[in-house]
């Protein structure tokens, strides 16, 4: 509930940095950016709720050298990932994997929107149904009355 | 003494918050009007106990008393004194007390301001709340006492986390507390509606100021816990779909909904069950968020001392609370009939789609939270879910809300004209037009979301002015009949334009963060670094000593085309209580964007690491939030909430106009 | 129909409730991570050694089970089960061999000597890399490696009296045998 950000995550970098260092930069820019972007997918083990590109501690600084090796050594983005996962588990990922411990995840919000979608629609269609013995408006009842109602929203 | 004082004013309050929540029903139950009464001298009193017993505790830090464990734990003789008060609530102990008064402000305040309500709503409105008060007295005096002492006591005290020692403590926990628990107060008149089995247009409008006075604190709390995180975390984040922040983020979204719904309740006399169950579930989520947080289930980089006991207290709370409040819901909630037509094309037809959006953003929010938990509980994989999940997920339910919002407010109750509402709109589709496109030109091969991000703001904020100039027929009769319109309208109205105008701000803000630019360098002295435009040059650091810490304070010029522009002091400060280092960022704002320096660590050879960045459009993400909550603020005086709200508000109903939102 | 409509909202908390009572379950640390390594082959390492010339490496040891523990002296819970490891060492002649994790050899040296050592051979992993190819998160970390060279069990902070009991002579034992 207390919303004041980083106490233990900064009790725990307290002792070396800050986030990403200047030491630690690519010469090559395009590499260097590649590196930003996959670091900052990554979740640091020991803050935890922080990106490594975030993060000051010790380990976030090992893992976006070892990022930076394996980019400089030709690795792919998702080779570059899968080298973290493969050590650290699917937990290091921000963004969780599509698959099946996770369908609800990802499925369960557009799902949603969907069904309350329709949902509303049957609630609207169960309001609409009008009293038998009220006639029709005529095209011009109609237009004064929207004149009305234009009116009293004034 | 005091202390003691503190301990036994919160048991009394405990008692009579017992009596506040039993009497008062009996009472109503039996048309008693003096039982009835119990209610308010009740929360009156239990105000004053709470009020009596958040004194004690804050003289016990003031004073520096270290037979009191609490203080021990997160006080320290040399704390500056504003820390010392603001410390109270620095901790899990001292901040459920916070949580209690705040608790028994809001019963007051129902108590002392809502006397036209009818007596037996009334006493059921206060009985509700004594019950919730009972629950969290129960849990602060069994499981976190922050009055329990020590003895013999310690020389010094441990002193108090060097983050929190920032004067954003002093108003952000206060300000998301009263936020969270103000919404109990349009939980008590949820449940109390249930109990009489009655919801109609009065009800709605008893309910709505509290809603609405809720929801500014609420809104303020956040944007205030997300500035703080901003200057003080180095790198300029202010927002990371952290546990903790969405706890508080999901009650504002239910609570955002409940606000629209509950005027579709007071106009249309319809969504009644829907609204109830909104102010149910807002305040549910309040309580939830509290479970999360100091039950120790989620990680979260916000800590607090866990202990397993307190979760399962506060999960029995939670079962007694929301589930009774639900089951309640069960059996009475089929009973409320709303009624009348309800056409999709319509001021209230719009109304439904903003619930519906906003409901399943926060469940989308509340999904993405809770789903490592939901995993782990059934032995399935640990795994993450950060802000990729939520801006893939919630970011696009936001679009056509906020699209909506620029619509829905032009079109008329019952039978609206979309047609007719989106064509007099095209100032809108010109400045969108315009923005998108001269976005697009300034920052071409940047990132394309961004430019929808701040067409989309312009979308809102046109729209919401061209609502303004219709409403007031601006250019339609001369400006003097204009002016004399505008002088007339409601102060609600004004309040839904400022709260719409302000998302437009705060969208802009957002969508702009991502032209950000940063420059990281190790700098000697009269090292410079180059950004958007400006020349940073570092000319010394000097060592100066704090009340309680060290500083390395930096001198940084900033110049721009050869001209001064002002010299930065961004300072890393170091605890050596806590043998902690924090950083004190620098921030020059021209309200458009702010260059952000923040010092880092330095070498044996006298090299700084200096951080710099310039975040255009930055600010307006929270002057947004200021402009929404100034917006609550605005509808919240209106006249017509206080004037003639008493008993038949509902029987003259058709003949007065209505303290609407948007008119 | 209807009415079942309205136990909805009930019956969403309450099954929520039900995850957030699991969830409070004793003995159950958030924090703890399970290892991706468990079942894999360990990663290859071949590190100086502390005080000794031949190196510590992974195929070495390979043949019979043994279990590495990952340690600095800068650590302060590694402290807490250095007398367990000891005891482990003397009493159960655990083929115990120790990673200095992130630590300069003269400190990880002295810590030894202080307390004893209770380590076969020490490997110096004085940059973390091979620490990071095992997915340590955090030290003390122990990992109990098979004949074949698979990680079979990761324990995560100090090993305490009742893990070795229960979990980690058992398993040694039977891989022993198998």
């Amino acid at each position: 509930m207390r919303t004041w950000f980083l106490c233990a995550l900064l009790l725990m970098a307290s002792l070396s940095a800050h986030a990403v260092e200047p030491r630690e930069r690519l010469a090559d820019p395009a590499l260097e950016a590649r590196a930003r972007t996959i670091s900052s997918e990554l979740r640091c083990l020991v803050c935890q709720n922080e990106s490594i590109d975030e993060s000051g501690a010790d380990l976030a600084h090992d893992i976006r050298m070892f990022v930076r090796e394996r980019l400089t050594a030709g690795d792919t983005d998702a080779q570059a990932m899968q080298a973290i996962v493969s050590r650290y588990g699917a937990f290091v990922l921000l963004k969780p994997p599509v698959e099946r411990a996770t369908y609800v995840l990802w499925y369960a919000p557009p799902a949603l929107v969907l069904l309350g979608l329709i949902g509303t629609v049957i609630w609207l269609r169960r309001r609409q149904v009008v009293p038998a013995d009220a006639a029709p408006l005529s095209p011009e009842e109609t237009r004064r009355l929207d004149g009305l109602l234009r009116e009293n929203d004034g | 003494m005091i202390t003691e004082l503190g301990h036994f004013a919160l048991i009394l309050a405990l008692f009579v918050a017992i009596i506040q929540s039993t009497v008062p029903l009996v009472g109503a139950a039996r048309r008693h009007v003096g039982w009835m009464a119990v209610g308010r001298s009740c929360a009156l009193v239990a105000f004053g106990l709470t009020a009596l017993a958040m004194l004690a505790l804050m003289h016990a830090y003031v004073t520096s008393d270290f037979t009191v464990i609490n203080v021990i734990e997160n006080s320290h003789t040399d704390k500056p004194l504003l820390y010392k008060i603001t410390g109270v609530w620095g901790n899990h102990e001292g901040s459920m007390l916070l949580w209690v008064f705040m608790l028994s402000l809001c019963a007051a305040a129902v108590a002392v301001f809502s006397n036209n309500l009818p007596p037996a709503l009334q006493a059921r409105v206060l009985a509700v709340q004594g019950m919730i008060a009972v629950g969290f007295l129960l849990f602060i005096l069994f499981t976190s006492n922050p009055f329990a002492r020590t003895f013999p006591a310690p020389p010094n005290g441990q002193g108090l986390n060097p983050v929190l020692q920032d004067p954003g403590l002093a108003f952000h926990p206060p300000f998301l507390y009263l936020g969270y628990v103000g919404f109990s107060v349009a939980f008590a008149f949820a449940v109390a509606a249930l109990i009489e089995g009655r919801v109609d247009a009065a009800w709605a409008r008893w309910v709505r100021p509290w809603t609405l006075a809720s929801w500014c604190a609420l809104t303020i709390g956040i944007a205030m816990g997300s500035w703080w995180a901003y200057y003080t975390l180095g790198w300029g984040g202010w927002w990371f779909w952290d546990p903790v922040e969405n706890a508080s983020f999901m009650p504002w979204l239910v609570g955002t909904a409940l606000i629209h719904s509950s005027i579709v309740v007071e106009k249309r006399d319809t969504l009644k069950s829907w609204t109830i169950l909104l102010a149910i579930i807002t305040f549910s989520l309040s309580l939830v968020g509290t479970f999360l947080v100091r039950s120790g289930v989620l990680t979260s980089v916000h800590a607090f001392a866990t202990d397993p006991t307190r979760g399962t207290f506060i999960l029995l709370l939670l079962v007694v609370a929301i589930g009774g409040s639900l089951t309640l819901y069960a059996i009475r909630a089929p009973a409320l009939k709303g009624g009348g037509l309800f056409a999709p094309i319509s001021r209230e037809g719009a109304l439904v789609l903003n619930n519906l959006l906003l409901s399943c953003g926060c469940a989308t929010v509340f999904l993405g939270t809770l789903y490592p938990l939901f995993l782990d509980a059934m032995g399935g994989p640990k795994l993450s879910v950060g802000f990729p999940f939520f801006n893939r997920t919630f970011a696009p339910m936001m679009v056509p809300m906020v699209i909506a919002v620029g619509v829905g407010p032009m079109l008329a109750w019952k039978r609206g004209d979309l047609l007719g509402a989106l064509q007099r709109l095209w100032v809108a589709y010109i400045a969108t037009a315009l923005v998108v496109l001269v976005a697009f030109y300034v920052t071409y091969g940047g990132p394309v979301l961004a430019v929808l991000g701040l067409g989309l703001a312009a979308w809102l904020f046109t729209a919401v002015l061209t609502e303004f100039a219709e409403r007031i027929r601006l250019f339609r009769v001369p400006l003097s009949d204009s002016v004399r319109r505008a002088i007339h309208l409601p102060r609600s109205a004004y309040g839904m334009t400022f709260a719409h105008l302000g998302l437009a701000v705060s969208v802009a803000g957002f969508a702009a963060s991502a032209y950000a630019q940063e420059a990281i360098e190790i700098l000697k002295p009269g090292g410079t670094i180059n950004i958007a435009g400006y020349v940073l040059t570092l000319e010394n650091v000097t060592r100066i000593p704090g009340p309680n810490y060290m500083a390395d304070d930096a001198a940084i010029r900033v110049t721009r085309g050869g001209e001064l522009v002002t010299v930065m002091h961004p300072e890393r400060r170091f605890f050596p209580l806590q043998q902690q280092t924090t950083s004190e960022t620098s921030i020059r704002t021209n309200f458009l964007a702010d260059l952000y320096v923040a010092l880092g660590d330095s070498d044996t050879e006298g090299d700084w690491t200096v951080r710099v960045y310039w975040k255009p459009l930055v600010p307006w993400i929270w002057i947004g939030a200021v402009i929404m909550a100034f917006g609550g603020v605005v509808s919240l005086s209106d006249r017509r909430w206080r004037v003639g709200a008493a008993a038949g508000a509902s029987r003259r109903r058709n003949a007065q106009p209505m303290p609407v939102a948007g008119e | 129909m209807r009415r079942l409509f309205y136990l909805l909202p009930l019956v969403v908390f309450m099954v929520l409730a039900g995850y957030f009572l699991v969830s409070l379950r004793p003995a159950h640390d958030v924090h703890e991570l399970p290892s991706a390594m468990i079942e894999k082959p360990a990663p290859t390492f071949d590190l100086a050694s502390l005080g000794d010339d031949k190196p510590l490496a992974l195929d070495a040891l390979k043949g019979h089970p043994f279990v590495i523990n990952f340690f600095a002296s800068w650590c302060v819970p590694c402290r807490v089960e250095h007398p367990l490891l000891m005891r482990l060492a003397q009493q159960d002649h655990l083929p115990l061999y120790g990673i200095a994790y992130k630590d300069k050899p003269a400190d990880s040296a002295r810590l030894l000597a202080t307390f004893g050592d209770p380590y076969r051979q020490v490997g110096i992993d004085q940059d973390g890399r091979v620490g990071l190819n095992f997915g340590v998160y955090g030290v003390p970390e122990t990992y109990v490696i098979d004949g074949t060279g698979i990680i079979r069990k990761r324990f995560v902070g100090p090993l305490t009296a009742e893990t070795v009991e229960k979990e980690l002579l058992p398993l040694l034992k039977q891989l022993g045998q198998s």
